[in-house]
């Protein structure tokens, strides 16, 4: 039911909004594809993936959003059109080489997609990318719904090529995440070979070098490029009013919340009083559209979510054409009208349009209304763990223990991955991990820590990171800490895979995202060549691992630690156990034991059930995955385990 | 079947836990009404699923418009639980007097109940909670039903069917069995086809649990713990 090529033209099918946007560049006939996963994103470059072919469609999963974009962008300057996906931090990482890029302009239609996430559903941030189009110039655009995802982003190639620049196409978690209805279009025959022309003048756009230098020059060229745009924008499609001649309240929105301001107004029935402007052209906004529709009337509340990027551009107009559409009076986020933080929603919208119109959303009869906010009061929570046989749990285990015999309050700078679980629920690191920023940001504060003692600091500091964060980030940080003499235990938590977003190829697999052989680039030996000790352990070995580490927190300068076993969810893994794990009933002696339930209140292991008839602990056979770690952590060896029988 | 809509949008939660194959039965259930000619939106929170976590999907249906992927507070017209609690903790956020609830009576135990710190309610509790509220609550041994099929991760698409069965969508089995031929691979369509009948064939009796089957209730759920365990990240995504 996914997106396949199997689909012909003119087929209405239900698409995710990332499949959508596949689709989109797809029909624009894309050539090149990088992104790095990141939720909610990873789904584009996943289904490119399944369309590419030697010589029509290049797919990759670059070690970082950097490297991604700059993939993107060569294949661009030779000509072909190209286009990388990110979340939305992931712009922060390429920002650097995106200021270049602005300024030295592209060739073949380029697009950046980015993945926003307001309300954090999936991310430890709520980052904005919207911000980057205007900090960069270059032009924003942003689809409201999942056709338009994919008409958006087949345009957003000719765009580019029309100003020569590269293009931003904004998407959120409700828009990428979420399925609708796509009319497919046509997929053009590809041709045109690529060639990277550059034996002309840098003032050649066409023949010359790609460079943002001269740079006044450059500059200008490309303020002149988003004028360009700006004025195609006037008479784009993707903006639409709808709604009565002279509302009493006009709705500036775009994204998803051009869905939620829709509903709002149904909510409320004031379908006679507001009406919705809803942009899809949202950097810059074109002035002449936004007068015509300010016109209007005299109150108006811009609908966006986090924080007033589209609301400050209005007021700024609305300044400017004061003199021709009236002083107005604004809602939104400066006067309190919509939240700054967390996603919106039609409840939240519907509530902001009814305060201002005077009309109240429909409410829950007050006796029923009572009734629902009990519910929740007796409903167990479903708190998130890591899966059983999770390597995570093993290696934080390990980390606990050696910490406790140590005893000087060490502690763990957290990365992302799943095993940042450990940092955003205590219970599932056993309070070991105790920082959580950027990819690559635990080996990087872990750094400064180990730079500490001269000031006093004598708590040993530790740093975790996932095989693919390794590549991503983590790299320069650890050059860092090696060459600053820095004292910090590094610890690869090596799980052969990127497994929060859902098993995307790395530099240290065997195979890369279109599923080709590929050379692997191995950590230890990179550790290795930066001249500092490598230890390679396995996390499921507990007394290995403590002993390790024991040894490690004592010695100065950086030692690294590859604690290396695939995730339990991985495809070798999945659905075969390696021991056969019970509870000797004979030796657990339940609350009686001094150990307070280890296995069960401390260890969490889903495997893991405290029976509260028997007072003892059992294991689940079903939900083990039998990596029998757990059999070295009860304190009276009631937890046995034996070789399973190969199948 | 009925050609039209009860209500538009028609509003439909889908929810459960990580693993029981709740996307796919959303996506099962959009995709007919896609055929049918509907505009479909569903909205999806799946972010960390895999690991234990509620799992819920809002369906809104229409003839005409593409409504948000968000249904207002409230605003469920028909709430399908493959897991117990589920079903009281979405009635929590999206329920009103008129709206419609089926539940798979098999739970699925939280950590915390695991690991004895908190207590699952009773199926006794469940029910009568479930049944104040609604217009209409329906329940169903869904994975037991699965389990004689030979797969209890079916148990989405004996509630699928039990749609069907309700008579409030214009969906039935001949369109179902269309949807999944093109979806997945030929062997599994004759399980499937099973699945949804029973499922619609149990509304239809309107006494799907046999007597002395809610004992069994209170036990674990191996079963479909077992799929838990052998689900897949890149399921979920797809």
């Amino acid at each position: 039911m996914a997106l396949d090529r199997e689909q012909k033209e003119g087929a209405e099918v239900l698409l995710m909004g990332n499949e959508a946007i596949a689709r989109g560049a797809l029909e624009a006939g894309v050539r090149v594809a990088a992104g790095y996963p990141g939720t909610p994103s990873s789904e584009i470059i996943e289904t490119l993936s399944r369309f590419s072919e030697a010589g029509k469609l290049y797919v990759e999963w670059s070690t970082n959003e950097k490297v991604a974009m700059e993939v993107a962008a060569a294949a661009s300057f030779a000509g072909l059109r190209s286009l990388c996906v990110m979340k939305q931090n992931g712009v922060n990482v390429a920002s650097d080489f995106l200021l270049h890029l602005a300024g030295s302009g592209t060739r073949g239609g380029m697009i950046l997609v980015t993945c926003d996430d307001p309300g954090a559903l999936s991310s430890v941030n709520e980052g904005e990318s919207r911000h980057f189009a205007r900090l960069m110039e270059i032009p924003l655009i942003e689809p409201a719904d999942f056709q338009e995802a994919k008409e958006m982003t087949r345009w957003a190639f000719d765009l580019s090529e029309q100003i020569r620049n590269v293009v931003m196409v904004r998407s959120v978690t409700r828009m990428s995440h979420a399925s609708g209805n796509i009319v497919l279009g046509t997929l053009p025959a590809l041709k045109g070979k690529a060639e990277f022309l550059c034996d002309g003048p840098v003032s050649d756009p066409e023949r010359g070098p790609v460079i943002s230098a001269p740079v006044i020059a450059k500059h200008r060229l490309q303020q002149e490029k988003l004028r360009k745009a700006t004025a195609l924008f006037e008479e784009s499609p993707f903006n639409a009013y709808s709604g009565p001649e002279k509302p009493e309240l006009l709705i500036i929105t775009s994204s998803a919340c051009t869905l939620y301001s829709r509903e709002a107004v149904s909510l409320l029935r004031a379908e006679g009083r507001a009406g919705i402007l809803k942009l899809g052209t949202t950097w810059p906004l074109p002035p002449a559209l936004l007068k015509r529709h300010l016109r209007r009337t005299q109150k108006v509340l811009i609908v966006e979510e986090v924080l007033p990027f589209l609301e400050d551009q209005v007021k700024i107009l609305a300044a400017e054409q004061a003199r021709e559409i009236g002083i107005k009076t604004f809602y939104g986020k400066n006067d309190g009208a919509l939240p700054t933080v967390g996603e919106l929603n039609p409840d939240l919208v519907a509530a902001a349009v009814g305060r201002i119109l005077g009309i109240d959303p429909p409410a829950i009869p007050a006796e029923y209304g009572d009734k629902l906010r009990r519910l929740t009061e007796f409903l167990p929570k479903r708190d998130q763990t890591f899966c059983p046989g999770c390597p995570h749990r093993a290696s934080y285990w390990g980390i606990r223990e050696a910490l406790q015999r140590d005893n000087r309050g060490g502690f763990v700078c957290g990365d992302i991955g799943c095993y940042a679980m450990a940092v955003l629920f205590q219970a599932a690191g056993f309070h070991t991990a105790k920082t959580l920023h950027a990819m690559g940001s635990g080996a990087g504060i872990a750094s400064g820590f180990g730079k500490l003692g001269p000031f006093g600091m004598t708590q040993p500091v530790l740093a975790v990171c996932g095989d693919s964060t390794f590549y991503h980030a983590a790299i320069p940080a650890l050059i860092n800490a090696v060459h600053q003499r820095a004292d910090i235990t590094f610890i690869v938590l090596d799980n052969s895979g990127t497994a929060m977003t859902g098993f995307q190829s790395h530099p240290g697999l065997d195979v890369n995202a279109m599923g080709e052989a590929a050379p692997m680039v191995d950590i230890a030996a990179l550790c290795g060549a930066m001249g500092v000790p490598v230890t390679i352990g396995d996390p499921f070995e507990l007394i290995e691992t403590r002993e390790t580490l024991n040894r490690l927190l004592e010695e100065p300068g950086v030692k690294v630690l590859i604690l290396k076993q695939s995730c339990a969810l991985s495809p070798e893994k999945k659905g075969k156990k390696r021991f056969l794990v019970r509870v000797d009933d004979t030796l657990c002696r339940g609350e009686a034991c001094g150990c307070n339930r280890l296995c069960t209140r401390i260890f969490r292991c889903p495997g893991l059930l405290w029976n509260r008839e028997r007072k003892r602990a059992e294991i689940d056979e079903v939900i083990c995955a039998g990596c029998g770690f757990c059999a070295g952590i009860c304190p009276a060896g009631a937890i046995r385990s034996e070789e399973a029988a190969k199948p | 079947m009925r050609e039209t809509l009860a209500k538009d949008p028609y509003n439909i939660v889908i929810t459960g836990v990580g693993g029981q194959g709740n996307v796919m039965a959303s996506r099962v259930l959009s995709n007919m009404l896609v055929r049918k000619g509907f505009k479909v939106t569903i909205g999806e929170t799946f972010g960390m699923s895999q690991r234990g976590g509620s799992v819920m999907s809002h369906i809104r249906v229409s003839s005409a418009f593409v409504w948000s992927p968000q249904i207002p507070k409230g605003g469920a017209d028909l709430i399908v639980a493959i897991e117990p609690i589920e079903a009281i903790r979405v009635l929590a956020g999206y329920g009103n007097r008129s709206v419609k609830v089926l539940v798979n009576l098999r739970p699925i135990y939280p950590v915390g109940v695991i690991t004895g710190e908190e207590e699952y309610p009773s199926a006794e509790t469940i029910r009568a909670t479930v049944t104040a509220l609604a217009a209409e609550a329906r329940f169903l041994a869904a994975t037991e039903e699965a389990i004689r099929i030979g797969n209890p991760i079916l148990g989405n698409i004996v509630m699928i069917g039990a749609v069907a069965g309700l008579g409030v969508l214009p969906i039935d089995r001949e369109l179902f069995e269309r949807v999944i031929r093109d979806g997945m691979p030929a062997a599994r369509v004759e399980d499937n086809l099973r699945a949804f009948a029973i499922g619609e064939a149990s509304v239809a009796l309107k006494s799907p649990l046999p007597q002395g089957e809610e004992q069994n209730l209170r036990e674990p759920n191996r079963t479909v713990l077992e799929n838990v365990s052998k689900f897949s990240w890149k399921e979920v995504k797809r």
